[in-house]
Parts: structure tokens; sequence; C-alpha cells
């Protein structure tokens, strides 16, 4: 990195900045494309979601230098401050915020509108950073069976994990904005590459199994039935030693409460949600129902074909048959007017983003940067893993944009937050040790 | 710091991510590349499908002289997308609506199940001139065409009831029936109901794609797919147009029904509900809706109401008929049996009353004098005959018999809504008595017609047009044949036998009907010159007011040409409003004009509504 050192992109990785630039730019195309009509053909009319996109776009560029020019450590100081403050904010828009389809997130000014909630995730992993590179802090590894030890191993997973789940639960339970709120499931994989204990993953992995065949099989009797069955064989099969009888006990009531737990929690939830669970499980086929949107979307990227339509020839972009497509649904437009190869190479980008990321967190030297890093990376995987999944039917419907893809100015400027936070603590990697 | 053991770690996290996009365009492989299913529906999604609605079909009478015809009528049809450049304030003038009402229906339009790109009715069944001002000025109504649709028009206003109407089909429907889309119309009541499947024809449809400026860019799959409407069937009704509106005339100012049948073949020659309405009124977007609630909430008169199906009587005296055939069947009475009659039935203390009419009556003279007591014997005989020791045996033998002739199911008729009318049963009297309450005397008036007894008026002219057969009927269909193969259902070519099957028992019965237009007999002053008319007068006691006026006769007696059964509400003696009207019917049908003018004006004006009017007065 042989630059100016008194550039503002002084060490900062062009490799990321590129991507970035691509991602942003390809979006801003398909946006167009999406909403397209030959009344309004001019791209900077800012009446329409193009124009208006190319507004936050230069907004972005602006928040992005700004974060540059700042220097790196107010970052590292500040971590818990930006977390209470954009809480804070967070707390203030279900007062002040306005009501959009029932849920209260949304700060409007004039004809502008911003949702604090998207801002939480960069304010999270800055949290979460200062919180495990305090040197003192050991994230567990050791999987011991001593209550006593239990607890002193798994108290700063325990701790890690409320910085996540309370702005999980306030988002979801009082702004009503399920997907923006699961987000911040990505977090786990944070804490793994800390040194979370497995235990914790395989349990999360068995809890999530349980789950979905409980939402499968639906007869919550039967199902305690098979556990408590599997449970008698494996006292037949193992070591009848105590310590292997506690665990299997414990395994045992852990899984039936997940049972019972989800279905209390599915019986539970707003008619909607259980229908797109139902749907993606398959009990439910209604293709001019609740499946409409997946159906739809489907259609119009299997029918792109391999090289596509061609730019702004989508037949089912142009006719509406796809809801949300500038925003959640915006992969559709890849898919149908650059078939195959286009949706490859957007995916692509979004992968290459991720890992260049992994890579250069791998290079800090610094435990907060590596933290942040992986932060990141993870937000940025699970956007693209859910967004794209659900657009070809292999995830629930859930309302989360595409990373620097989709319409929106609050997901465009908390992603760029986020990204060039890390950029500039990259860029400063060599200068301090943290 | 970092921990070593952990560098692993990055792999692991590394591998995952890779997978999870391996999986995905894996995915987007299969369903881009792999999968065709995805491009079909595409190409179906980007078709747009033109209908093209046939022609109703026609109906003719029997003579095929034609009921009911169509003329065409013009829907305003948008593509609120193709609207840009419209001469809105024209189009507002020319229909006469408000610019407000015109941003609704545009929203309205523009809303799901609606979509910009998608044709919806803008206005319906614009009126002629109003088409025409349109018409002149089409070229600058961009985003707008007209589609041409056909509506209902009848030549001669008659035959409401039987006829029905057509009118929207209902959500419910449309979404059940693929054949429907909302804003199809469907045949709601009567034949146009019943007959729905031939008459509406079938709907052509052309199917073009579009590309992605909504231009036509070809047919789908060369036409192959595009079909031509085909126009609905004509059917060819039972109905005598004439017979049909002299009827109408003559029940025109009373409440009631009359229904002729030609027993030969079931086929109705007329049926009548009075009061009625014109079926023109029905026809048509604002002023169908404007009168059919006019007609709905017309609560006085009920011009809606079909009585000739619905509407469920007391039969009266004319039951004594059926009561008269079953005895003679079961070897009870014969041709000389007589009971006495004391101005009522002797046993019970004069009751049920009877009138004066001279002397012990053997069995042809009690139907022609109407004498309740002798079927009140004749009840009595039955359920109580020997053969049952049990009467209720008996009384279940009674009413499997009367059911054979119709009265308790419903007939099965080609006209969508009739009522089985009511024949009580044991439970029924079990229920009201208690278990051993009652006996054969406590429901003596079964006997000539009363109690809980209730027939609609389809079910009483196919009583007489049974015994005008001596025996068996057709059950009754309004339908020669549909199509120009005139196809008609197998089951009306069926001849039902009823419980009744003894030469004599008929002849006796005959004679006796025969004998009530003779001197004597109740109907006496509606004889008829040179045509033989067997009858049987009717004056049901019923819970609503005066009696209702019953009359049935079928003429003439040897090969029965009509059989014919007439109700007059609250109009009192069968013979005095039931019998002329009846009478006067046969005489239109058989000679095709009356020799009792006199008698035909007085039915035409007389007008039992409105009871003010002298002339009803008079003759009651």
């Amino acid at each position: 990195m042989s630059r100016d050192q008194n550039s503002i992109f002084a060490g900062a990785d062009r490799l990321i900045i590129i991507t970035y630039v691509i991602l942003v730019i390809l979006g801003w195309l398909n946006i167009y494309a999406a909403v397209y009509d030959e009344d309004h053909q001019n791209i900077f009319d800012t009446s329409q979601k193009y124009g208006k996109q190319l507004i936050w776009i230069s907004g972005a560029v602006i928040i992005a230098i700004s974060i540059l020019l700042i220097d790196a450590n107010f970052y590292t100081a500040f971590a818990y401050g930006f977390y209470g403050i954009v809480l804070f904010i967070n707390i203030m828009v279900l007062f002040l915020g306005k009501e959009v389809k029932g849920s209260k997130s949304w700060f409007r000014f004039g004809d502008i509108g911003i949702q604090p909630a998207e801002f939480m995730k960069f304010a999270v992993n800055l949290a979460l950073a200062k919180f495990l590179s305090n040197t003192n802090i050991v994230v567990s590894q050791q999987f011991r069976l001593r209550l006593n030890d239990l607890i002193k191993n798994y108290k700063n997973t325990v701790y890690a994990l409320v910085f996540m789940i309370v702005p999980a639960l306030l988002i979801m339970k009082f702004q009503k904005e399920t997907g923006l709120a699961i987000v911040f499931v990505a977090f786990i994989i944070v804490l793994y590459r800390e040194g979370m204990s497995v235990n914790f993953l395989i349990f999360g992995l068995l809890a999530a199994t349980l789950f979905v065949v409980t939402l499968v099989v639906t007869q919550i009797a039967t199902l305690l039935i098979a556990l408590a069955i599997i449970a008698g064989a494996a006292v037949l099969f193992i070591k009848r030693s105590r310590k292997n009888l506690i665990i299997l006990a414990l395994i045992f009531v852990c899984s039936a409460g997940v049972v019972l737990a989800t279905n209390y929690v599915y019986n539970h939830l707003e008619p909607h949600q259980k229908d797109r669970i139902d749907i993606l499980l398959q009990k439910k086929v209604d293709p001019k129902g609740k499946g409409y949107n997946v159906r739809q979307s489907k259609i119009a990227i299997g029918s792109g074909g391999f090289l596509g339509k061609g730019y702004l020839q989508g037949t089912q972009t142009k006719y509406d048959f796809v809801p949300e497509q500038d925003t959640d649904f915006i992969f559709c437009t890849v898919g149908e007017e650059w078939g195959f190869v286009g949706s490859t190479i957007v995916i692509f980008l979004e992968l290459f983003l991720i890992l260049r990321i992994i890579f250069l967190a791998e290079r800090q030297r610094s435990d907060f940067s590596r933290i942040y890093g992986y932060g990141v990376a993870a937000v940025l995987f699970f956007h693209v893993a859910v967004n794209i999944g659900m657009t070809i039917g292999l995830m629930p419907v859930i309302g989360i944009p595409l990373p620097f893809f989709s319409y929106g100015g609050s997901s465009l400027w908390a992603f760029t937050i986020l990204l060039f936070i890390f950029v500039k603590l990259d860029a400063n990697r060599l200068l301090i040790l943290r | 710091m970092s921990n070593p053991q952990l560098g692993d770690r990055k792999f692991i996290i590394g591998g995952f991510f890779c997978l999870v996009i391996l999986i995905y365009i894996c995915r987007l492989f299969y369903i881009q590349i792999i999968d065709e299913q995805y491009k079909d529906e595409a190409i179906n999604n980007a078709l747009r499908k033109r209908t093209e609605y046939p022609v109703r079909g026609y109906i003719f009478d029997r003579k095929g002289r034609l009921l009911v015809q169509n003329e065409p009528s013009y829907d305003l049809m948008i593509i609120p997308k193709e609207t840009k450049g419209c001469d809105t304030m024209a189009l507002c003038e020319v229909l006469q609506i408000t610019k407000q009402e015109y941003l609704k229906r545009y929203k309205k339009a523009i809303q799901a199940p609606n979509s910009p790109r998608k044709e919806s009715i803008f206005e319906k069944q614009m009126s002629a001139p109003v088409y025409a001002a349109l018409q002149e000025k089409m070229y600058r109504f961009k985003g707008f065409f007209v589609q041409k649709r056909t509506v209902r028009k009848y030549p001669r206003p008659i035959a409401a009831h039987l006829l029905g109407y057509v009118g929207e089909v209902t959500k419910e429907k449309a979404e059940k029936d693929p054949y429907y889309r909302e804003g199809d119309y469907i045949g709601i009541t009567g034949i146009e109901k019943s007959y729905e499947e031939a008459l509406r024809g079938v709907k052509g449809v052309q199917i073009a794609i579009t590309d992605v400026h909504n231009k036509m860019v070809g047919r789908y799959m060369e036409g192959k797919y595009d079909t031509l409407a085909i126009p609905g069937k004509p059917l060819y009704c039972s109905i005598d147009i004439d017979l049909q509106e002299y009827g109408e005339k003559l029940l025109k100012g009373k409440k009631g029904a009359c229904v002729a049948i030609e027993p030969s073949t079931g086929e109705i020659l007329a049926i009548i509900s009075s009061p009625s309405y014109d079926p023109n009124l029905l026809v048509g977007g604002k002023e169908r809706a404007r009168n059919f609630t006019k007609l709905y909430y017309d609560s006085l008169n009920l011009p809606l109401f079909n009585r000739a199906l619905t509407a469920m009587y007391p039969p009266g005296s004319i039951f004594k008929l059926i009561g008269a055939l079953i005895a003679q069947d079961d070897g009870l009475i014969n041709r000389n049996t007589v009971y006495p009659c004391a101005m009522g039935y002797p046993p019970m203390g004069g009751k049920p009353k009877c009138h004066a009419h001279g002397g012990g009556k053997n069995l042809p003279g009690s139907v022609a004098a109407s004498c309740n007591s002798y079927y009140s014997y004749v009840f009595r005989e039955i359920v109580d005959q020997k053969k049952y020791p049990k009467f209720k045996d008996g009384y279940n033998h009674w009413r499997d018999q009367v059911k054979t002739f119709g009265p308790g199911t419903r007939l099965g008729t080609d006209l969508p809504y009739d009522k089985p009318g009511n024949v009580p049963s044991t439970d029924y009297y079990d229920k009201v008595f208690g278990k051993n309450g009652w006996r054969s005397n406590t429901v003596v008036s079964l006997g000539i017609g009363q109690a809980e007894l209730l027939l609609v008026p389809l079910q009483m002219a196919n009583v007489v047009a049974t015994i005008a057969n001596r025996g068996y009927y057709y059950t009754p269909h309004c339908i020669k044949g549909v199509g120009n193969e005139k196809y008609l259902d197998p089951k009306f070519k069926v001849k039902h036998y009823v419980g009744v099957q003894k030469p004599e028992a008929y002849q006796n019965v005959i004679d006796g009907m025969q004998g009530a237009l003779e001197p004597g007999g109740t109907a006496f002053t509606n004889r008829i010159k040179d045509i033989v008319v067997c009858g049987k007068t009717g004056t049901a006691q019923n819970p609503h007011g005066d009696d209702h006026a019953v009359f049935l006769a079928f003429a003439p007696r040897e090969n029965p040409k009509i059989a014919i059964a007439c109700i007059v509400e609250n109009a009192g003696f069968g013979n005095t409003w039931s019998a002329p009207i009846v009478t006067l019917m046969i005489e239109k049908y058989l000679k095709g004009k009356t020799d009792r003018p006199e008698v035909e004006k007085r039915m035409m004006e007389a007008n039992l509504i409105d009871k003010k009017n002298p002339v009803a007065e008079k003759h009651r």
C-alpha cells in the first residue's frame, strides 16, 4: 500500500471498496429496472425510487468518507457509547415514530424515512467487539458437568448474548420488525470464532432440528413419546455411569422443552407468520394465496434462463407480478434479466466481499478489529443467505434487504457504516496495537 | 488475545459460507436452466386473454314462437395503464359522472383483484344514447374500449316466474366454478337457472403474448389454444304463449297460481303465479338493481314469490278425489256406496260440516256434490280397515298411497326451488297429540283436504293430470327439448304409476267430476258448450283469512289434452273464482276463444287484492 499517507484512502482495502462500489451501482441499475415504466424513463428523476436511491447513494458516499476521516481510536473508545445512543434512538422511535403497516419503526421527515433498527447492527457489533476484546474475558470452550463450572464457563457467552438479545427483543416485540430482529442470530458466528463452546452450536443445531420436526409433525404427544423412547434406548446402550445418566436426562428435558416451546410459539404466531412457515414446509399449497410472492419470485428467476432476457426486458418484472420487487425481492430482477450468469456474478460479488472481510479480519493485530470484522462478515452473510434463499424458495419469507442492492436509504447507510468502520480499522492496523 | 487453538475455526466459517453459496448456485442452476416449468409459467403470466362472450340461447314456446331473445349491450372497459392522454373531462361528460366518481372507479380498476395492466369494467351496460355519444368520441378516450355482450329481451312481458332472470354471478360461485369470472352473467332463477349450462354457450378466448411494453407480439402457440365463442343452445319450452298470456290476464288483480299440464306428456302448458311482473324490468345494469329492489320490497304483493312452485296451500275438497280412489282400490267402497250426511259428519256431531246438497249420495254423486260427510267416512274406512289391526298402520297405508300421487315430496321438475308440500307423518301426530292421544277421528279432516295437508299448485295440477291419465303421470316439466336436436332428459319420459290402478275406480271418480259441471254439481255454472270437462271444486280453509278458491279439471273426458289446477287466495268458493279461470283457459286452449265473453270480462276486471273494488264485492 504505497500510497500517499495523507490521503483518506491511505491503507484502505481497495478490493473491498471496489466491490462495494460495483454492488451499489448494480443495485441502482436493477432498482431502475424493477420500477421502470415507459412514462418515467429518466434515471435521475427524483420522484421515482431510482432517483431517490441516487440521493441515498450520494449520502452513503459522504458517510463513507467521513468514517475514513475520523480517527480509528474513536470507534474503539466510544463503542459502548454508540451502542447506548442507537439503542436509545430505537426506543424513541416507539414514541415519535410513524406507524407503517402495523409496525412503528420509522422516523419520517417529509418524504424521507429512516429506520433506526437497521443501525442497531453496527452498534451491537461495536459493543460486542469491545466486550469480547477485553483481555480478561475468555469465552469458554470446555464442557464440564459440574454446575459450578457450567456457570463460570458459560457466563461470558451468556453476557455476550445479552448484547444481542436486548435490541432483538426490542425490535421484534415493540417495533414489530421480525426480520430485522432475527439478523442478530448472525453474531453466533462471531462468538463461535472467539471460542464459544461447540456444545452451544450442537445444542443449537439439535434445537433447530427439533424445532422443524415439531412444526412438521405437529402431534406433540407423539413427538414426546418418541423422544422418551429414544432416551430409553440410549440408556440401554451407553455406559450407565451417573454422569452419563444425568447428561442424558438433561438432554431429554431440554429436547422436550424445545418441543413444547416451539409448539407454544407457533400457536402464538401472527397468522401471516404461520402461513409463511407452513408454505416453506409445504404443509400448505396455495399458489394464489400467501405463497404467491415466492411462487412469482421463482417464476421470475426461473424464466431468466442462462443469459437472462436482457436489461429492462423482463416481462415478470414489468407486469408487477412480484411484490416488493425493488426492496426484498430485488434479486428477481437480476435473475430474470441477467439470467444464471448475472445471478451467479452478484452472489459471487457478495461472497467475495464477505470472504475478503474474513481474510482481513484474520490479519488484524487487535482483537477488537478482528472481532468487529467477523461481525461485519456474519451480518452480511446472514442477509445474503436469507434474502436470496427466500427468493428461490429455500428460506421462509423474512423481510430483510440484500446488502448494498435493495432499495432503501436506511439499509444502504447502515451497511455502509458497518463496512466502512471495518475498512478504517483495517487501514490503521499497522499503526496501533489495541 | 487471539487464541491460537481457534485458528482453524476461520476455515470452518469460511467453508460454511462457501457451502451455502454453492447450494444456492446449484438451486439457481436447477430452476433457471434445468426446470422448464418456470419459463412456461412466465409466459402464462405475460399472456393476455381476451374473452369473447357467446350469445345466450333463445327460448321458444311449444309452437316455436319467440319467448326470450337477446339485445346487444355495451360495457365500457378500462386498462388503467394505457389511459395516458385520455380526455377525462369529455368522458365524464358523456357518462354523466363527476370527476370524483371517475377517480373512484379508476382506483378500483388498479387495485386488486384488478390490475393497472388488465382490463376491467368501468361502466356496465350503457344505454343506447350513451353508447352512441361515446362511440363518436372513442378516439379521445385512450385506454378505454367497448366490450359487446348481450342482455335478455322479452317480446311479450309474460312468464316472468317461469323464465326467471339472469344476473351477475356471485363472488362465491365465481371462485368455485372455473367457467365464471366476476362480472359474468348467470341464470339466477327459473329455466334460466335450470338450463344455464345449455343456454350460456361456451366463451371464446383469444390468447396473445405481450412484451414488456404491453404490446401484442404474437398469438400464443400460433393460436392453437384460441377458441371461438359457441352460442348458447336454443330452448324449446313446452309453454303455449297464448295460453300463458291469457292466464296471466285472468289472474291479474288476484293472488294465486294456475298450472296447466298436458297429461299425455307431462309438459307444462302454462304456469302462472300472480301477482307477477314484467321480466323486462330485470335486465340491464342500474335499472335492474333499482327494479329488483322495488319488487323485492313489495311486501303486500310479493311479486318475486313464485306461488306455483313454492306456495303450499291446503288442497281442500279436491283432495276427496284421492280418497275416493284409494278406498275403491282397497275394496272398501264401490260406485253404489252411500253414506249419510246431516249437514255434516254424523258420528262426530256434524263435524266436519257439510252444505245442503240433497240426500245421501252414491260415489259419483258425492264427488259432484263434494260431500264432506262422505269423505270423512271414506278416510276412516281406509285408516281403520280390518287389514290393519293397528290404526297407525292403516294411516301409514293411506299416507303412502297419497304420496304416490305426488304430495309430500318434491316432484323433481326442471324448475328450481319447488317445495314438497306436506302429508303429516304418524311421528308428527304422536308429537302433537301424544303417542296414544289420537285416532282416525282426530285427524278426520285430512279426508277433506284440510288439517296439516299442504300442496303446491304444481302438485295439484299433477294430481288432476294423473286422474286424466287413469293412473300414471310424467314428471311435469316445462321443456320440449334443448338445442336443435330437442334433447329431453330421459327422466321426463318415465311413466310414474300411482298406487291406484283399478280402471273402474277412475271411471267412477271421473263420472263424478263430469257431474260437477252438470246440473246439481258444484261447478254447474261454469259448464262449457261442446266440451266435456271433468272438474272438482275446492274451498280451502286456511289460517290466513278467507277461504282459498280451488278448482281443478281436465278436458276433454276422452283423450284429455289439458289438465289444469287453479288457486285464488282468500277469494271464497272454488266455483266463483277458480272454476271460471280454469274453464276459460280450457276453452282458450281447445277452441282458441271463449263462448262466454261476459265471464271473461268479469274475471279480467276483478281485483281481489284491493278489496274496495265493487266488482269483487258483488261476487263474494
